[in-house]
């Protein structure tokens, strides 16, 4: 189907089933219950999982594949959101254009940092797209304010001079953002029973282009330049005296994922029309870094998974407060729920960061092929059947956890 | 010329700080092969066990005073510290006072534990993994120390002062020659920048004078021929993550009277000493600890009115834009070893 | 733009209601949905509470949260009623919001303006909140007000200080109690002047982003009106840490005043780098040097330790204010929690029974009305004396506080003194002001 192999396309469909029906997926509890509070169906975060879903797939094409760890991806992000802003500006409201826009910019952004980037590798590469990306932050955060609008980041505002389209609607208002009509913001609630589902636009948007992006690394992961990259990674040394120049290929890898990346931003922007400059600055190409290693580096549905992973915990675990709290433990007798209570505190609310923290030492310390591997185990164990623990990406025959030299030779 | 004299005070000062916590980080580069993202969580940790002697010392018993009154109108408590009420109002004054200079007594055994503990806890099971395995655990453990550290001493920043005596700033200029009231500099930080000088210097000539440095020095080069001539080479490893540890937390410890400590400013330093690491060549001591001052020198001539007015902004980026020529003309930063760090 | 028949959120509440139970999938339209989103029906009412919890300001966040939580305690008739005894407007009864009982949400806006609006986004989508309120940073501030003008509705700002929240980023549905930069200038500037005296070149250093140039631009105006000259304005990059290279700059200028554009920890450095480097002991041109910090922030002040020390600036408010309302809010807030409250917990207090207040009185939990009842409100007793929400730009006019580093202070709280209260009228300025010019209020927006 498509192209692929039957266990490709079995996972594609796979992923297919799970984009499309995830807002039932994520809205498990009914919506008066008191576990509601772990209900994740609502537009702003499924949005957020799809879009740093594609930004992952395409750093985990970069990194999974050729090695090349690039600490300054969160700079395509941070561009493209600016490019589609300046276009809901400037043109249309219509998201097309914005996102073409997006692509663009961040590729050519990209193609400039990776030519000169890739001409180093290992670590000193890391630091030379980590140096780029801080430029280009602590820019976009002071002297560039007149294109970026700073600290507080680019709006869109009520004097827009937009060329095909309304600068105010007609109540006085900000046009939102729309496929040819069809507003972003818009959605079908449906109640069922205690539960109810919202289906909007913006999130089947997000997810569809998630799909394609999905599909097109897939096919990448297969061809022959996927192969060449893996190449890449696993000897470049020889890879180069065998007569071929590698850096052709790294370099359409970093800007396929520039592109990707930029994709991503765009969305963002389409999405919720803003685009600050905190987009680009390294905790934010660190928090990709982190999710495509957290749900397995290459491995074709891990980066998803871990974005959606860290997007979770950032928005529902910072959200559990006290009250929340006590509403759940108030069962227990008042000794025992004090100190519940005390436990639980640290771990929600403004403790979040350290769940976070401890979640990474523990996966990468037990399951040292992400998520995935995790994922993997517990499917091997319902079949019955226990792997040896150790061959890292589990079933992708692909996924070979580099052994790294210890120090020079 | 006065400027230019405090400019390059105030850059190798700067330089200093920077290039203690970038040997430390190059020793658990150079010696273990880690990347090590908690290094600046250990300067962070330094830097709360100068804010813990403190609180240590201050240790109090309350006292009511029933002649004020505290803001919602009762009796106003006042905190006495063990230390003035067991050695008098002087003693005990004056020991409180120099908290700081006294919390290097312990840094270097918390350190030193801390880093051992790290090692043979954690990134002893890390040193066949893949560089991105590490970086990930080792983030994770900064986000734990640095959210235990929030935890018992708040997000804002905690007034650490130096002893009185220090604190102040004096008359370098007349020191050496030149007109009075030029050139005015901080007493500490010129103590920070002494402090650093020693103990750059007691590292290398630890690693260069002792046996122990040599064999050490020897791994470095050559891990497994070192293991094979019947050396315990991974326990001297050890050893020399403490260490590493140790620098961190002795320029975090001592630096908390130049910014009062907060329990993310490890990370503030983090992304920086990677590329002064970098900048300096991997597995190169003296190119770390070289790249440390020409960064903090090169960031305080940025800063220049003079400068800025020619390149705006300029002052932003310099460290980055430094790192970038530096690394595109020498492709292994300014003193690197070949194949370190490479793949 | 959009004709679309689909149903937004506000929706999923009352159809909550009236499809309990029902096991078949019922869909709604537009036509059946109410006027606004999030309509609380006959349900409790929901408030978003969206305050820095990790990151430089997470323990500003944390003040501000134990305001709300008091607020909601009062609200709903518990506690000693604080504030809600001395506010000039008597329609809050203890009753909730209008019959409503109150309950919150909580989310952490990390002090980034992506964070802050995801977690916005997802009070407003996900549990319905009728209206967000906090923060700690102005870029935050504008960030979520403008997500909560699109979204229909209403946004109370916390601790937000740039011009551009109420000038040309100014939204609606959006409010702000704290002061500006602008009124911080002109409370300050005549202290300054009579204190220090005419003859004065001041240097200023400027945190290098929104918040930092509206600062400086005000200062500036202010002193150069004054008399003073401004020997240089120098931008520091918010990530700095360590201001001695600055510093150097500033010992050899000639100039004798210093005015830091910094805040929270970015004033905590700085105002400790210019204590180190002996500006405060320094004399320039015959006078005594002397340093401003034009926004105080008591709690982020603390780290500066013994640096704050004579050293003037402004504030919004300060518990040991005199006045019966901040006495009643001290109480309560002191007896909750032990220590007294700082302004960014005042701010957020008063800012949440301002709207509860308006939809009393408007009957109405619609934006549009609240917008419409909060409009050019006067009211008094909650702290700052007479005040006005004035309808042209949704920013409160009440008197500015210029304070001090205390010389002896008595507890750790006792950080600041209030050396003078600027009057409302010295710090009044027309809505097209130069430095509030450019924005546009638009429309309310009702959401649904």
């Amino acid at each position: 189907m498509l192209g692929l192999e039957k266990k490709d396309a079995t996972l594609l469909l796979v992923v297919i089933a799970l984009a499309l029906a995830a807002p039932i997926l994520l809205n498990p509890f009914p919506t008066e219950s008191a576990m509601a509070q772990f209900n994740a169906g609502y537009p702003d975060l499924m949005q957020k999982f799809a879009i740093y879903g594609i930004f992952a797939i395409g750093f985990n094409i970069l990194f999974g594949l050729t090695g090349y760890l690039s600490f300054g991806h969160a700079a395509f992000l941070g561009v493209g959101s600016y490019s589609a802003v300046w276009m809901f500006k400037l043109l249309s409201m219509n998201v097309i254009p914005a996102l073409v826009l997006a692509v663009l910019v961040s590729s050519l952004f990209a193609l400039v940092i990776g030519y000169i980037s890739l001409r180093r590798s290992g670590i000193y590469f890391s630091i030379l797209t980590l140096a780029f990306a801080q430029m280009s932050f602590n820019l976009a955060y002071s002297v560039l304010t007149p294109i970026t609008n700073g600290e507080t980041g680019l709006q869109l505002s009520l004097d827009d001079p937009r060329i095909l389209g309304i600068s105010q609607t007609a109540d006085g208002g900000i046009p939102l953002t729309s496929l040819f009509g069809l507003a972003m913001r818009d959605s079908v609630a449906v109640k069922l029973g205690g539960w109810s589902f919202e289906f909007s636009v913006g999130y089947y948007v997000c997810a569809i282009l998630m799909l394609v992006c999905f599909y097109l690394a897939m096919r990448i992961f297969r061809s022959p330049f996927g192969l060449m990259l893996r190449a890449v990674k696993t000897n470049q040394t020889r890879l180069n005296y065998t007569g071929l120049n590698s850096r052709p290929y790294t370099l359409a890898a970093f800007v396929i994922s520039g592109m990707y990346a930029g994709l991503a931003g765009g969305l963002l922007a389409a999405m919720d029309p803003l685009a600050g400059a905190e987009r680009m600055q390294w905790t934010a190409s660190g928090e990709v870094v982190l999710m495509t290693i957290l749900g397995g580096a290459g491995t074709l549905f891990g980066p998803v998974l871990g974005a959606g992973f860290i997007k979770y915990f950032e928005n529902i675990f910072s959200k559990i407060n006290d009250s929340v709290l006590q509403n759940w433990f108030g069962f227990l007798p008042d000794g025992v729920e004090n100190v519940v209570l005390w436990v639980v505190e640290h771990f929600v609310g403004p403790g979040w960061h350290l769940t976070l923290g401890l979640l990474f030492m523990l996966v990468v310390i037990f399951l040292p092929g992400g998520l995935m591997e995790g994922g993997q185990r517990i499917a091997g164990l319902l079949r019955g059947k226990r792997k040896s623990g150790g061959d890292g990406g589990g079933d992708d025959p692909e996924y070979h956890p580099g052994q790294t030299p210890h120090v020079a030779e | 010329m006065d400027a230019i004299l405090l400019q390059t005070l105030n850059g190798l000062d700067k330089g200093s700080a920077y290039a203690l916590i970038a040997l430390g980080l190059t020793l658990i580069f150079g010696t273990l092969g880690v990347v090590n993202f908690a290094h600046g969580a250990l300067f962070m940790v330094g830097a709360f066990c100068a804010v813990t002697v403190s609180r240590l010392l201050t240790l109090s018993y309350t006292v009511i005073d029933e002649t004020r009154t505290d803001f919602l109108g009762n009796p106003m408590k006042v905190d006495m510290p063990y230390l003035k009420s067991w050695l008098g109002e002087t003693v005990g004054g004056t020991i409180i006072d120099w908290s700081v200079p006294l919390a290097i007594l312990f840094t270097i055994p918390v350190m030193l534990v801390l880093g051992y503990a790290m090692e043979r806890g954690l990134i002893k099971h890390f040193y066949k993994r893949p560089h991105a395995d590490q970086i990930l655990v080792t983030f994770g453990l900064a986000i734990v120390l640095q959210e235990l550290i929030k935890h018992y001493f708040g997000a804002n920043p905690i007034p650490t002062p130096a002893p009185p005596m220090l604190t102040g700033s004096f008359d370098f200029g007349a020191l050496v020659g030149m007109d009075p009231n030029q050139v005015i500099y901080p007493y500490w930080r010129l103590v920070y920048f002494l402090f650093s000088a020693a103990i750059i210097g007691a590292v290398f000539a630890f690693l260069q004078f002792t046996t122990f440095g040599m064999v050490v020095r020897a791994g470095m080069a050559d891990r497994e021929t070192v293991g094979l001539l019947g050396i315990n080479i991974d326990r001297r490893f050890t050893i020399m993550f403490g260490i590493a540890a140790a620098v961190a937390g002795l320029a975090g410890t001592m630096y908390a009277p130049i910014i009062s400590p907060n329990y993310h400013m490890g990370m503030d330093f983090l992304v920086l000493s990677f590329v002064v690491v970098v900048v300096g060549g991997m597995g190169s001591l003296p190119g770390a600890v070289l790249a440390g001052f020409l960064l903090g020198v090169l960031e305080s001539f940025s800063s220049m009115n003079e400068i800025k007015n020619i390149l705006p902004g300029i002052d932003q980026i310099i460290i980055y834009l430094v790192a970038i020529v530096i690394l595109l003309t020498r492709p292994r930063g300014l003193m690197g070893r070949k194949g370190v760090m490479e793949e | 733009m959009s004709k679309s028949n689909l149903t937004r959120r506000g929706v999923l509440r009352t159809g909550a209601v009236a499809g309990a139970g029902l096991a078949m999938p019922t869909f709604f339209s537009a036509g059946s949905a109410s006027a606004f989103v999030n309509d609380p029906g006959n349900g409790p009412v929901t408030l978003g509470f969206n305050v820095p919890q990790t990151g430089p300001y997470a323990d500003e966040g944390a003040d501000e949260l134990r305001a709300y939580q008091l607020a909601v305690e009062h609200l709903n008739g518990g506690g000693d009623g604080g504030m809600l005894n001395t506010f000039s407007s008597k329609a809050l009864q203890g009753n909730g919001i209008n019959g409503h009982k109150v309950e919150f949400v909580t989310g952490d806006t990390q002090t980034k303006s992506d964070a802050a609006r995801a977690s916005a986004q997802s009070m407003i989508q996900k549990d319905g909140a009728i209206m967000i309120t906090g923060g700690s940073s102005s870029g935050v501030a504008i960030a979520v007000q403008g997500l909560c003008q699109e979204a229909g509705v209403i946004f109370m700002a916390g601790l937000t200080h740039s011009n551009d929240t109420t000038g040309k980023d100014k939204k609606a549905n959006g409010f702000r109690h704290f002061f500006n930069a602008y009124q911080s200038a002109a409370a300050l500037a005549p202290v300054l002047a009579s204190r220090y005296g005419k003859d004065r070149k001041f240097y200023m250093l400027t945190a290098d982003y929104t918040w930092g140039w509206t600062q400086a631009a005000s200062m500036k105006a202010f002193m150069e009106d004054q008399g003073w000259t401004m020997v240089e304005d120098v931008r520091t990059p918010l990530s700095a840490t360590d201001f001695s290279s600055y510093m150097t700059e500033v010992q050899t200028s000639g100039a004798d005043v210093l005015i830091l554009n910094h805040y929270g920890g970015n004033m905590v450095n700085s105002l400790t780098n210019a204590v180190q480097f002996g500006l405060k002991d320094k004399t320039v041109n015959g006078k005594q040097f002397e340093i401003v910090v034009p926004l105080y922030s008591r709690l982020m002040a603390a780290g500066a330790g013994e640096a704050v020390k004579g050293i003037l600036g402004s504030t919004n408010w300060h518990w040991s204010l005199q006045d019966e309302g901040s006495k009643a809010f001290v109480k309560s807030f002191g007896t909750k929690y032990g220590f007294p409250p700082s302004q960014a917990a005042h701010t957020c207090y008063v800012q949440t029974l301002l709207y509860a207040d308006a939809v009393t009185r408007a009957n109405s939990f619609n934006p549009c009305d609240v917008v419409a009842a909060l409009e050019g409100f006067e009211f008094d007793g909650l702290g700052n004396g007479p005040t006005l929400y004035r309808a042209d730009d949704h920013q409160c006019f009440k008197d500015v506080l210029v304070v001090q580093g205390k010389q002896n202070p008595e507890s750790q709280f006792d950080l600041l003194e209030v050396v003078e209260k600027t009057p409302v009228d010295k710090v009044m300025y027309a809505p097209d002001n130069e430095f509030f010019a450019g924005g546009d209020l638009g429309t309310c927006n009702p959401g649904a």
